[in-house]
């Protein structure tokens, strides 16, 4: 599975790895929508670190789309809230 | 996707896929995505353009607000010497604020070069990416039928379009932290416009208000402690120092220097 962290690049995670991250991503939107931005912060960071740690980068010449693209690594607790209400990081 | 309902990804990447529908119709996927291409490297190009501008500037203030810092302390050790106080507290409460906005400018000029490397690399990738498009592109010309061809074609524009998408939003928020050190760099030049940091010296009568407003903006403890360790080292002691301190001194400079022309009398 190919993710991409937003502004940084392209991870190949295998398998056995996405319940983890599916875990974090949820824990994630959780803490966003109770309107906690520390929990948040730590969430989305070890998010984030687990990519880094557990996929390999995915090489230059590769044309292949992620399966999963996620939040810039400093995207704010606004940032990521707005999101959720249909604005924020990209628009449309 | 087995199993995966995350759903910050999802949402991140739908409004992604959004785009490039916006962006491609298939039947002109090929030419139109590289035109568009080539143009956001030209983009990315002009993108890395303003965050050097924008460096060069907060550097020139940054130099700036050193030589000022160094003039206003000269100045503070000037006014102490003099035993005019006040004077040299009022330097001093200057120098601190210039001090802090100095530490501040050499923040963000380190994220601004984080931001110019970051945004190098990202036109460096996306160069790669479509050069791999351009070569990909004909070898599917060259191997598959017309209708499959069309299908591996739009597999690579999309990846490229991620790509292209993704340094947009790299760009998008370099110029956005960019926009906002500009109104904080403008919002020192007005500080410095109205004198903030000017030649005390040269500051007139009424200057109160700046005076009271400085105040605020200086940590006292701060100054407070640099008085002191500025009157140790000019020797004035504290408490009622003042002129009799200054005329001490004075007095003693004056006899090291009759002090000093015997002796040299007698090595000639």
């Amino acid at each position: 599975m190919i993710v991409r962290i937003s502004t940084e690049g392209q991870y190949e995670l295998g398998d056995s790895d996405v319940e983890g991250l599916n875990e974090l991503d949820n824990k994630a939107v959780a803490s966003c929508e109770s309107g906690d931005p520390e929990e948040f912060n730590a969430t989305f960071q070890a998010l984030i670190a687990f990519v880094r740690e557990h996929g390999q980068p995915v090489p230059e010449e590769t044309l292949e789309p992620s399966d999963v693209i996620l939040p810039p690594p400093d995207v704010s607790f606004e940032e990521a809230r707005a999101e959720f209400s249909g604005e924020g990081l990209i628009p449309g | 996707m087995p199993g995966l309902s995350g759903r910050m990804s999802v949402v991140i990447k739908s409004k992604i896929s959004k785009l490039l529908d916006r962006a491609e119709d298939p039947a002109e996927t090929l030419e139109y995505s590289y035109q568009k291409q080539i143009e956001l490297l030209q983009n990315v190009k002009k993108g890395i353009a303003d965050v050097v501008t924008s460096k060069k500037r907060l550097q020139l203030q940054e130099q700036k607000l050193r030589d000022q810092v160094v003039k206003l302390d000269t100045q503070a050790r000037q006014a102490l010497a003099a035993g005019n106080e006040d004077l040299a507290r009022t330097a001093l409460e200057r120098k601190n604020v210039a001090q802090t906005e100095l530490q501040s400018l050499d923040t963000q000029i380190g994220q601004l070069e984080q931001q110019q490397e970051q945004l190098t690399a990202s036109e460096q990738k996306l160069r790669a990416k479509i050069e791999q498009f351009r070569s990909r592109k004909e070898v599917i010309k060259a191997q598959y039928s017309a209708a499959e061809a069309q299908v591996r074609i739009s597999e690579a524009a999309s990846g490229v379009g991620e790509e292209m998408a993704d340094v947009g939003l790299a760009m998008q928020r370099a110029l956005d932290k960019t926009e906002n050190m500009k109104a904080r760099a403008d919002a020192v030049q007005e500080l410095e416009a109205a004198g903030t940091f000017d030649d005390l010296t040269q500051l007139g009568p009424g200057e109160d208000d700046i005076d009271r407003q400085l105040r605020q903006l200086s940590s006292s403890s701060e100054v407070d402690s640099e008085l002191a360790k500025m009157k140790a080292e000019l020797g004035t002691g504290s408490g009622a120092a003042g002129e009799l301190g200054a005329g001490a001194s004075a007095g003693a400079e004056q006899e090291a220097g009759a002090g000093g022309q015997p002796s040299q009398g007698q090595a000639s």
